[in-house]
């Protein structure tokens, strides 16, 4: 038996088979992802914040990837790339050519400045962004580096909003504060706070009557809490870490020190869940002015919901981290393709309002979010809650605070 | 500042006797045996976390968790000196520093692992209470500290003067190959004296949780102030680790008070030194 092909059934046929072989990868190309990196601390001292910070990344990833995607790219998926910064910047530079050889488009990340600063470095050598999520120091926006975007506030910014905040807040108490002790620990982080605050605070009308500083760790708060009380002080300014805040607050308990209020500015432990709940009792009323999200917000809400759903707790982290995925959402929304130097231009004409922060569009100059602003938490039973500026906040402030006795 | 003198004494002593509290085992285990033992500061960790968690997940008050956590703690070191230390030194003091470092390093980094930076404090109820002495309001759980402090010493020292055990560990500590020959089981009493020095930290860990926090890295808090009081208090000289303790919990408070706190450490190194320039020994030390 014999068969005829000719030159027209061939063509048919090469059609077909070309067809058929192609379909998988149009399949394909109609389920794509697109590649967003993380780059978090998840071993190592910080191993809680980035792991919190991964886990946000990844609650904003699945409510975009739920909502249909990418829209101008068909309907991408987000597909996180998470690498671990191991709490070690040389781990946090070396993670961005893993992020680079996985094809991610942009990053978010990394918890602590110096990460942060040395994972921006490298990936500006390959022209990719990072969108940071938690990074104060001010040297991050003044490399002028291209692909750096901070979305949230520096430690400047912080510092003049909770400064801003207090004087208002003192005000609305009929100026009830007049004088304040500041604890810091010894390091450039509660040095040079102490530093603004001793400069700034008299300009509010309220005097520095005790400064006292402590090496981290410090073991014993007894004698700082005795100081703290003989200098009858109407305010409690401190900036130290968790571990020392923790034994602070409780010695300043034990010895009795009756207090107007406690106002930390970006708080080791006032915006910390876990500080509220194991320290109830030292905890209440505490302000902080730091990082946090619109509890208003309905996405806010469904966050904090899948937040108790996963038995994680909710923290700044996770708030901030969710925020920066959406941002590279829009910008790639924006972009309409996953180029890294199109991200770059994208991010750099942000104007995204619909974060879940209680910030304006955003606008990034010279790297840095100008529409960001820190607000006052308090921690008030169980809860933190928002109580400053009042547009967002889900409680009102207490200042100052009811007395003990 | 004058009336903060009286109240800066006195919670120098309580801290003291935290001091005091870690050191006592280390003076059997670095004083007595002269093992310089760098996992100290992890055992300590890992007795905080045990009673921590004991507390956390059983409910178990942290000073009654004294029962469980001592004799498994005695359990562990008594293994550590015999199953680790022992065979892998081959006799070395070299090849032990290096072995209990490897150990410091391994149980710090696995705890890191499995429980992560977090800071822990435990939830107890008379955590806040305190006790009012001449004026001063004390930490309930310090003023616990410094009692057991003032009880543990003197009954470790009577355990090492009077018991048939105690005497092997001085006779292996003085003249190991004499007390071979007299039928001492040497590698036993080693561990058994590793063993009591554990338990010992076990002790001081639930001691200090009530009034402490727990992290991975909360061994090397103690662990450098350990080994001040050991020396200061004169090489295994129980009685003197406790007033050293209480001597450099006193001075470091005073220290503080007048000089800042960044400063307040450094009156501890300060008072080492010139304590031991006059008395090479130590305050209760033998002269070799």
């Amino acid at each position: 038996m014999t068969f005829k092909i000719d030159r027209r059934d061939l063509l048919k046929a090469s059609g077909a088979i070309a067809a058929t072989l192609a379909a998988p990868s149009i399949l394909r190309a109609q389920a794509a992802t697109v590649k967003v990196g993380v780059i978090e601390p998840l071993t190592g001292n910080l191993a809680y914040n980035g792991t919190q910070s991964a886990a946000g990344a990844k609650f904003a990833a699945d409510a975009i990837n739920a909502a249909g995607g990418i829209k101008s790219m068909g309907g991408a998926k987000i597909e996180l790339v998470v690498v671990d910064a191991q709490s070690r910047p040389e781990a946090a530079a070396s993670a961005v050519d893993t992020l680079v050889q996985a094809g991610a488009c942009a990053f978010t990340g990394a918890t602590a400045s110096a990460l942060g600063l040395a994972s921006s470095q490298a990936a500006a050598k390959h022209n990719l962004a990072q969108v940071f999520s938690i990074g104060t120091a001010e040297t991050i926006v003044q490399r002028g580096l291209p692909n750096v975007f901070r979305f949230t506030p520096g430690v400047n910014k912080c510092t003049s909003v909770a400064l801003t905040n207090l004087k208002l807040l003192n005000e609305g108490s009929g100026n009830s504060v007049k004088t304040a002790a500041i604890v810091h620990e010894d390091g450039p982080f509660g040095s040079n706070m102490a530093k603004i605050m001793k400069e700034e605070l008299p300009k509010q009308g309220i005097e520095v009557v005790e400064t006292i500083s402590h090496p981290t760790p410090q073991r014993d708060f007894s004698n700082i809490a005795l100081r703290v009380k003989a200098s009858k002080a109407d305010i409690l300014i401190p900036s130290n870490y968790l571990n020392e805040y923790t034994l602070m607050a409780r010695a300043l308990n034990q010895q009795r020190v009756e207090l107007k209020a406690i106002y930390s500015i970006l708080g080791g432990a006032a915006s910390n869940i876990k500080f509220v709940r194991e320290n109830q009792e030292v905890a209440q009323y505490v302000m902080d002015c730091n990082h946090w999200y619109d509890p208003t917000k309905e996405e806010s809400k469904a966050l904090a919901a899948k937040v108790a759903d996963a038995k994680l707790d909710l923290t700044y982290d996770i708030m901030v981290s969710y925020a920066t995925i959406q941002v590279i959402a829009d910008a790639l929304e924006r972009a309409a393709s996953d180029d890294r130097q199109k991200m770059i231009e994208a991010l750099a004409a942000s104007t995204f309002d619909g974060s879940i922060m209680p910030y304006g569009p955003t606008k990034f100059v010279n790297g840095d979010n100008v529409n960001s602003q820190p607000v006052n938490t308090q921690i008030r039973g169980d809860k933190i809650e928002l109580v400053f500026p009042k547009e967002y906040a889900s409680a009102e402030a207490v200042f100052p605070i009811p007395a003990k006795n | 500042m004058s009336s903060l003198i009286l109240p800066a004494v006195l919670s120098g002593l309580m801290m003291g006797a935290v001091y005091a509290l870690v050191a006592l085992g280390l003076t059997l285990i670095y004083g007595v045996l002269h093992i310089i033992n760098f996992a100290h500061g992890s055992l300590l960790m890992l007795a905080l976390y045990a009673v921590y968690f004991l507390h956390y997940h059983l409910g178990v008050d942290p000073y009654l968790a004294i029962p469980i956590v001592l004799p498994v703690f005695f359990a562990l070191g008594y293994a550590l000196q015999r199953g680790l230390i022992a065979p892998m030194s081959s006799g070395s003091e070299q090849n032990v520093l290096l072995i209990t470092l490897a150990i410091s390093m391994i149980v710090d980094n696995l705890a890191l692992y499995f429980w992560t930076s977090n800071t822990r404090t435990a939830d107890i109820a008379y955590a806040y209470d305190t006790v009012e002495i001449l004026g001063a309001y004390l930490p309930l759980g310090r003023v616990i500290a410094f009692v057991a402090a003032l009880a543990v010493a003197p009954l470790l020292w009577a355990f090492m003067a009077y018991t048939r055990t105690g005497s092997a560990i001085r006779a292996v500590a003085i003249e190991k190959r004499g007390a071979e020959l007299v039928g001492i089981d040497v590698n036993h009493t080693y561990a058994i004296c590793f063993g009591i020095g554990t338990a010992c930290v076990a002790l001081a860990a639930c001691l200090l949780l009530p009034t402490f926090y727990v992290t991975p890295q909360v061994g090397y808090t103690f662990v450098l102030v350990a080994f001040t009081t050991v020396v200061l208090g004169g090489m295994g000289s129980l009685v003197g680790a406790l007033i050293a303790g209480l001597l450099l919990g006193v001075i470091e408070s005073l220290c503080g008070l007048f000089l800042g706190e960044s400063l307040g450490q450094i009156g501890i190194f300060l008072a080492f030194i010139l304590i031991l320039l006059f008395k090479p020994s130590g305050l209760l030390g033998r002269a070799r």
